[in-house]
C-alpha cells in the first residue's frame, strides 16, 4: 500500500506541473511547473526501486542523479532563454510571445 | 572483444569530439578576434577525425558491446554515427561564413554545435533508457541555445522558447512513462530486459500500464520528430532561429529523434507491436497531410520548408506502421526508413544551403523575393530547382529514389491498412510536388525586381556544402544500391 501512496503522489504532482505549463503566464512559474513534472519522475523512481529492492534499487538511484542533474541544467537554458526575451521585451509572459504564427 | 567493458576503440568517436569541443571553448579564451576564423577549422577537422575511428570500426565488423549492454557499436549505431558527422560537416561548411559575419560569440556557437553532435553519436548506441535520456538531452539542450543564438533579435528569442518549452515538456511526458515502464517490468532499463519482459507477459493488468507508458514516452518522441499533432513548434522555431542552425534543426535533430524511435520500438518494444502500431499509423497520416496542406499556403519559405520537413517525417514513419500478415517486423521496413532518412538529410541540407546563399543578397526568406532568381543568379537557381525536385521526389534525384523504396516496402507488406498508407502517401506526394514547384516557377517565370541584379556571390565554405550535397543526390540518384546497403547495414531486425 505504501508503493500506491507514492504513486498517488507523484501522479498528482505530475498533473499539477502540466496543468502549470498549460495555464501559467509567467515564463519563471512555467519552469517551477517543469521541474514539478521532473520530480514527479523522481518520486516515481524512488518510490519502485525501494519497492522492488536489490539491483533495481540501485538502478533507480543512478537514473534519479542523471534526472536531477539534467533538470538543474535545463533551468539554466530555460532562465538564460527568459533573460534575453526580458532584456528585448521588458516582460516574461509566454503569452506575448506570439510575432509568428501558422 | 566483443564484451570488453571499457573499449576505447569503440568509444573514439565520442572521445575524440568530447576533446575537441573542449579544446574549442579553451582555443577561443585566448585567441583575438583576427584569429576567429580558424575556429570552424578546428571543428571540421574535430569531425573529420572522429570519422576515422568509424572508418576503422566499420572495417573491423563486429558488434561492441559496452557497460553491460548499455551501450552497443553495431552496424545501426555507425551508420547513424557516419549520417550525423557528414551532415554536421557540412552544416559547418553553411556557417562558417554566416557566424562570421554575425556579431556572435564564435566559439561558444562551434562548442555547442559539437555537443550537439556528441549527443547524436550516442543516441546511435544508446541501448538503455538511462542512456537514452541523457543523449536525447545532450543533443537537445545544445540547440535550445543554438536556436537563440541570436540573443538581441526577438524572433531568435522566440525560436528558442518555444523550442525549449516543449522540449523540455515532452521529455518530462516520455520520463514519466520511463519511470512507469520501469517500475512495471520490475526495475527492466535495458531495451533486452523490457523485451524479454514484453514477449513473456503479453497480458493482464501489467501489461495495460506497459502500453499507457509506451504511449507517454512515443509521446515525448513524437515531439522530437515534429510529427503532427505535437509539431506546432517546429515552424516558429525554424523560422526564428539563425539560418545553419535550422538547416541543422530540420535534419540532425529530427533524425536524432528518430534515432531514439527505432531503437525503441524496434529493441524495446517489439513484441507490443499491437500497442505503439495504431499510435505511429494516425501519426504517419496525419503527420503527412497536415504538413502538406499547411505548406501551399506559406508565402515565407523557411516557414514552407518547415512544414515540408514535417511531412517529410511523416514518409519515414509510413514503413513503421506497416504491418506484415504476421505482425512482424521486417528488414525491408527498417531499411526503407533509414535510406529515406538518409537522402532526406542529403536534400534538405542542400535546400537550406542555397536559401543561405541566396539570403545574403536577400535578406529575406520570403519566397516573393525569389522571383527572378534564374535571371542574376542562374547556378542558384538551378541547384535550389534540384533539391526542390529531389524533395519532391521527381527524377533525375535520389529522392525519387527514397519514396519509391518507403512505397515498396509498405506494399510488400501487403493488406488493406498497407495499401491505405501507400494511397494516402502518393497522394500526398502530389500536394507536395505542388508547393515545391511553385518555387520554381517563381524562379524561373517571374520577372526579377528591378535594381540590383549583380550576380550573387558565394563563399567557397558555403559552395563547397552546396556541391557536395548536390553531387550526393545526383550520385545517389544513379547508384542508389549505396544507400540501401547502408539501410540494410543498419537493420536492427
Amino acid at each position: 500500500m505504501r508503493l500506491m501512496s507514492i504513486l498517488m503522489l507523484s501522479a498528482a504532482l505530475f498533473s499539477i506541473g502540466i496543468y502549470g505549463v498549460l495555464v501559467r503566464r509567467n515564463a519563471v512559474l512555467v519552469l517551477m511547473s517543469i521541474e514539478l513534472m521532473l520530480n514527479a519522475v523522481n518520486i516515481n523512481l524512488i518510490g519502485f526501486g525501494t519497492w522492488l529492492r536489490d539491483t533495481a534499487f540501485v538502478n533507480a538511484q543512478a537514473f534519479v542523479l542523471f534526472v536531477i542533474a539534467i533538470a538543474a541544467a535545463e533551468v539554466g537554458i530555460g532562465i538564460a532563454i527568459v533573460l534575453a526575451i526580458y532584456r528585448n521585451k521588458a516582460s516574461i509572459a509566454v503569452d506575448e510571445v506570439d510575432s509568428m504564427k501558422w | 572483444m566483443g564484451t570488453a567493458v571499457f573499449d576505447l576503440h569503440a568509444l573514439a568517436p565520442e572521445l575524440i569530439l568530447t576533446g575537441v569541443a573542449i579544446l574549442i571553448l579553451v582555443y577561443d579564451l585566448f585567441i583575438g578576434d583576427e584569429r576567429k576564423w580558424t575556429l570552424p577549422i578546428v571543428a571540421a577537422g574535430g569531425i573529420l577525425a572522429a570519422g576515422i575511428p568509424l572508418v576503422t570500426l566499420g572495417l573491423s565488423d563486429t558488434t561492441r558491446s559496452l557497460f553491460g549492454g548499455a551501450y552497443v557499436v553495431d552496424g545501426f549505431a555507425l551508420v547513424l554515427k557516419g549520417i550525423f558527422l557528414g551532415a554536421s560537416f557540412v552544416v559547418l561548411l553553411m556557417s562558417a561564413q554566416y557566424v562570421e559575419e554575425g556579431d556572435y560569440h564564435r566559439g561558444e556557437f562551434y562548442f555547442l554545435l559539437l555537443s550537439a553532435v556528441l549527443g547524436m553519436l550516442v543516441i546511435s548506441s544508446a541501448r538503455d533508457m538511462i542512456s537514452l535520456f541523457v543523449a536525447i538531452e545532450l543533443v537537445s539542450s545544445p540547440t535550445y541555445l543554438l536556436a537563440g543564438w541570436r540573443k538581441r533579435d526577438l524572433k531568435s528569442n522566440e525560436a528558442a522558447l518555444k523550442y525549449f518549452l516543449l522540449g523540455v515538456v515532452s521529455i518530462a511526458i516520455s520520463l514519466y512513462g520511463m519511470s512507469i515502464l520501469f517500475g512495471v517490468t520490475g526495475g527492466a532499463l535495458k531495451f533486452t530486459e523490457i523485451a524479454s519482459w514484453m514477449s513473456a507477459v503479453p497480458s493482464g493488468s501489467a501489461m495495460g500500464v506497459a502500453a499507457m507508458s509506451i504511449v507517454l514516452i512515443l509521446v515525448g518522441f513524437a515531439f522530437k520528430i515534429a510529427a503532427v499533432p505535437f509539431h506546432l513548434w517546429a515552424p516558429d522555431t525554424y523560422e526564428g532561429a539563425p539560418l545553419p542552425v535550422t538547416a541543422f534543426l530540420s535534419v540532425a535533430s529530427k533524425t536524432a529523434g528518430f534515432v531514439g524511435l527505432f531503437t525503441l520500438v524496434y529493441l524495446a518494444f517489439p513484441a507490443q507491436s499491437q500497442v505503439w502500431r495504431p499510435v505511429i499509423f494516425g501519426l504517419a497520416i496525419a503527420t503527412m497531410t497536415v504538413g502538406n496542406l499547411i505548406a501551399i499556403k506559406q508565402t515565407n519559405l523557411v516557414r514552407m520548408l518547415a512544414y515540408s520537413s514535417i511531412a517529410q517525417a511523416g514518409y519515414v514513419l509510413v514503413p513503421f506502421a506497416a504491418t506484415t500478415r504476421e505482425g512482424s517486423l521486417t528488414a525491408e521496413t527498417f531499411a526503407s526508413s533509414v535510406t529515406y532518412l538518409l537522402i532526406y538529410t542529403v536534400m534538405n541540407l542542400g535546400a537550406f544551403a542555397v536559401i543561405i546563399a541566396v539570403a545574403r543578397r536577400t535578406r529575406s526568406v520570403e519566397i516573393t523575393s525569389w522571383s527572378g532568381l534564374s535571371k542574376y543568379a542562374p547556378g542558384l537557381a538551378v541547384l535550389m530547382t534540384f533539391f526542390l525536385l529531389s524533395l519532391a521526389g521527381i527524377p533525375p534525384t535520389a529522392g525519387m529514389w527514397a519514396k519509391i523504396f518507403v512505397f515498396r516496402s509498405v506494399i510488400s507488406a501487403g493488406g488493406l491498412a498497407n495499401g491505405a498508407l501507400a494511397a494516402v502517401m502518393g497522394i500526398n506526394s502530389v500536394i507536395a510536388a505542388f508547393y515545391y514547384l511553385a518555387v520554381v516557377k517563381k524562379m524561373f517565370f517571374d520577372p526579377a525586381p528591378e535594381e540590383d541584379l549583380e550576380a550573387i556571390p558565394v563563399p567557397a565554405s558555403l559552395a563547397g556544402a552546396i556541391g557536395i550535397m548536390a553531387g550526393i543526390t545526383f550520385v545517389l540518384f544513379v547508384i542508389p544500391d549505396v544507400a540501401v546497403r547502408l539501410g540494410y547495414g543498419a537493420s536492427l531486425v
